[in-house]
């Protein structure tokens, strides 16, 4: 875990604002962007991969068996491109807090 | 091997991570992403990244989307940055000071201004000097990061932040730089004009080739911009497809001088329906304006017709 | 016992870069500058160095380049002077900042306009709050001697910053002097290699380099590399004495030269250095008791230690090849006289700008100098603080 905050003294920051810890953006957060979510509906899925490449935010996970699992809420900003790729309506975009 | 989109993104992880802070549907990640995945999993890559949107939201302290080593140094000279750390490399390689059985790629992400504009002295030369290295344009046509204001790359009639569509001056009034065809003057090995399409695969595979060709090599791949062409965010792959399909950003590669066009729309669709989805080009379609949407698709013909002859008398024996 | 040669500053910096070997070296021509980057890209062609040669297309590009070399773990060295300086301006505080020791060697010119390709130090000032360690050189000797300390000191855990190692275009650069070169085995050993602890080609840890910096942290990086300057001081010193071990050549932050006691002295320096010690030696035969401090150590400016040297004269004159343009005296002046300040040392001070654009500096100037330190002392005062020597003026 990174353990530079806005509270750490000046003689524990890391040199030049170097970062040993590669890929540790993924610590940060950015699901609570989002204001329209996309729901994954499985049973419309034929797995295609159409969404996977298309999402700005890699928050749709495929596994080994490249399929995909339902999305990644901790990163999805909601810009509803995967739903506009979809063919099959497997992916819907609803408003933030609105009910299922 | 053909390409299998499916079995790429399964087996090779993403190298550009999530936790970026890029707009909702912003164009660069998946192009990013893709042109990393590119990279044999064995092999460590240096990254150079010139300022602009992908720097300021990729590497904000203490956070990295960047699975591999990553320098940002300024706007200009993300070219002469990477050149230094592959001379690094080949100096330091040729003394024994690195491993021998490591092997590391060099790749520059610039967007268009640090690209045509502010940067094309820095790329030039190290394009020249044979660096071996990659440089990826994503070009989205503006200096974004800023607020949307024109660049070298922004097409004719664009209503910018510095080129507004005003009332005497109808938006850009220069066509835009043909920066693919000036790094094919430098005489590289590889030159590519590319974008995320059909399942990624022209982009992927100039990607393997750009990396993978010894030198210099270059990359444009049109990166279309949400908040400043003007269209909702779900479009981006829309966008992409309207861009190829009107041939306003033609697909195709230059190896050694020899031109193929990578794909070819059966049927050619006018440019209006690229231009109507955004809304920098509105006023472009006001009744009286109809003048702009003909030069426009003048200039998109000349060009796509410069293309194939190119193409043509590339390929001559 | 060294190796006894006749070489010019620009041939001695090229020699001493040699036998550091760098990894990397880009570098772009400009007078008076030019011939480094020449003499050296001969050692790489046939074969006499490991380095890899940029010739790039710019200033800029080579102060990038060499930052990517160093952050990729290489040792990274260039040669600039003047406008070439001003043109990799925005990298220079870049290279700091990100803490590189990137070593430059700067052949000091008049930055223009209007265009003069002669010496003045100009340039170098203005580069005064980059970040760098500025370390100056009277002599072909000093610069090369120099040189030879610099990656010592840049590449120290507690310091980690770029160093440039100043010396006058021309007037050294281009004179052919006697020079002690010390043997390549024994430089090698002494420079010794470069093991950064963390670098872009490391693929077992793969770093960033160069984030956005938001107000959460830039203030407390920005101390830190204040922090390494005050640090590099005692650095400085302690590689001079190893060197001194070495070479028995002895160097400080700067050379005090009959100041002891001195009633008057002049502050400057590079060259200007050596013409002053011909006054002072002529003035001293006259019982005058006149005195030089010469600075070599501009950055990390030695406060207090220079307040102390100059703190028992009557009167000082400290010298400026460059004008600040500030409507008030040069940038040596300004530091000599706070620093003098905050020590609480009252000495009657006076800032001469002299030699701009290569303007040549006799020793009649010199002596001039130490006349109107003479008539000051008598007047216990300064009517005019902010004077020229060498301007036409009626």
């Amino acid at each position: 875990m990174t353990n530079i905050d806005k509270n750490t003294p000046a003689d524990k920051m890391t040199i030049g604002g170097n970062i040993y810890e590669a890929g540790n953006a993924r610590e940060f957060k950015t699901g609570d962007w989002r204001s329209v979510r996309p729901e994954y509906i499985p049973e419309k899925c034929i797995q295609c991969g159409l969404c996977f490449p298309v999402c700005p935010e890699d928050a749709i996970p495929v596994g080994g068996d490249q399929k995909r699992t339902d999305f990644n809420y901790d990163y999805c900003k909601g810009c509803g491109v995967c739903a506009k790729v979809c063919p099959f309506g497997a992916i819907v975009m609803k408003t933030e807090g609105e009910e299922e | 091997m053909a390409y299998n989109m499916k079995e790429i993104v399964a087996q090779k992880p993403s190298r550009f991570t999530s936790g970026h802070r890029m707009c909702a549907g912003c164009g660069a990640p998946p192009v990013a992403r893709m042109i990393l995945r590119a990279l044999k999993p064995e092999d460590h890559a240096v990254i150079a990244n010139a300022t602009g949107c992908m720097e300021v939201s990729s590497f904000i302290y203490p956070y990295t989307a960047w699975t591999d080593s990553y320098i940002h140094t300024a706007f200009e000279c993300a070219a002469a940055t990477l050149s230094g750390a592959e001379a690094a490399y080949k100096s330091m390689k040729k003394q024994g000071k690195l491993p021998n059985d490591e092997h590391t790629k060099f790749i520059a992400f610039g967007g268009d201004g640090g690209t045509y504009d502010i940067g094309i002295q820095s790329l030039s030369g190290a394009m020249e000097r044979g660096h071996d290295m990659t440089y990826v344009c994503y070009d989205n046509g503006a200096y974004m990061n800023t607020g949307i204001q024109r660049s070298s790359a922004t097409p004719k009639f664009a209503d910018t932040t510095t080129s507004p569509a005003g009332s005497v001056i109808p938006g850009k009034m220069q066509s835009r730089k043909d920066l693919t065809e000036i790094m094919e003057a430098h005489h590289l090995p590889y030159v590519a004009q590319t974008i995320a399409y059909m399942n990624f695969k022209d982009l992927y595979e100039k990607a393997e080739k750009a990396i993978y060709t010894e030198g210099p090599t270059f990359l444009n791949v049109l990166s279309p911009c949400p908040r400043g062409w003007g269209y909702p965010t779900e479009d981006l792959m829309t966008i992409n497809k309207l861009a190829v399909e009107t041939c306003y950003w033609p697909l195709y590669e230059i190896e050694n001088g020899k031109y193929k066009i990578t794909y070819k729309p059966a049927k050619k669709l006018p440019i209006e329906e690229f231009l109507k989805p955004q809304k920098r080009f509105r006023h472009m379609f006001k009744p009286g304006n109809e003048w702009m949407i003909e030069e426009f698709q003048k200039e998109v013909d000349r060009r796509w017709e410069d293309l194939l002859r190119l193409e043509e008398m590339s390929n001559k024996e | 016992m060294g190796i006894r040669e006749r070489l010019s500053g620009n041939e001695a910096a090229a020699t001493a870069m040699k036998q550091i070997n760098p990894d990397v070296v880009a570098a772009f021509p400009i007078t008076p500058s030019t011939e480094i980057p020449q003499y050296f890209s001969t050692f790489v062609d046939n074969g006499q160095v490991d380095t890899e040669f940029v010739a790039v297309e710019s200033e800029h590009s080579a102060m990038s380049a060499c930052i990517g070399a160093e952050a990729a773990g290489a040792r990274a060295m260039t040669a600039t002077s003047a406008n070439g300086l001003s043109l990799m301006w925005e990298m220079i505080y870049i290279a700091s900042s990100l803490r590189l020791p990137i070593v430059m060697s700067l052949v000091n010119r008049a930055v223009s306009g209007p265009l003069n390709i002669h010496n003045d130090h100009s340039d170098a000032m203005g580069a005064r709050d980059s970040g760098w360690i500025q370390i100056f050189s009277e002599t072909n000797q000093e610069a090369y001697d120099n040189l030879i300390m610099a990656h010592r000191i840049a590449e120290n855990k507690n310091v980690m910053l770029p160093l440039m190692v100043c010396q006058d275009g021309f007037i050294t650069s281009h004179s052919i002097e006697n020079i002690e070169l010390i043997e390549d085995e024994k430089v090698k050993e002494f420079v010794g290699e470069y093991h950064p602890e963390h670098y872009l080609l490391n693929k077992k840890e793969p770093i960033a380099i160069g984030p956005l910096d938001v107000q959460t942290y830039l203030f407390e990086h920005k101390y830190g590399q204040a922090e390494a300057m005050r640090n590099a001081k005692q650095v400085i010193l302690d590689v001079a004495k190893d060197f001194e071990k070495m070479t028995g050549r002895k160097y400080g932050l700067f050379e005090e030269y009959k100041l002891d006691d001195a009633e008057i002295a002049i502050v400057c320096m590079n060259s200007t250095a050596g013409t002053t010690k011909e006054v002072v030696d002529d003035l001293r035969e006259k019982g005058i008791k006149a005195g030089l401090l010469k600075i070599r150590v501009f950055r990390p400016f030695p406060a207090e230690e220079v307040a102390k040297a100059l703190s028992h004269l009557k009167a000082v004159a400290i010298l400026d090849k460059a004008d600040s343009v500030n409507g008030a005296g040069g940038a040596l002046f300004e530091d000599v006289t706070s620093a003098m300040y905050i020590n609480k040392d009252n000495v009657l001070a006076s800032s001469y700008v002299y030699g701009i654009g290569g303007r040549d500096t006799t020793t009649k100037e010199i002596e001039s100098v130490f006349n109107d330190l003479i008539e000051d002392s008598k007047k216990d005062k300064i009517e005019n603080p902010y004077r020229y020597l060498g301007l036409r003026k009626e």
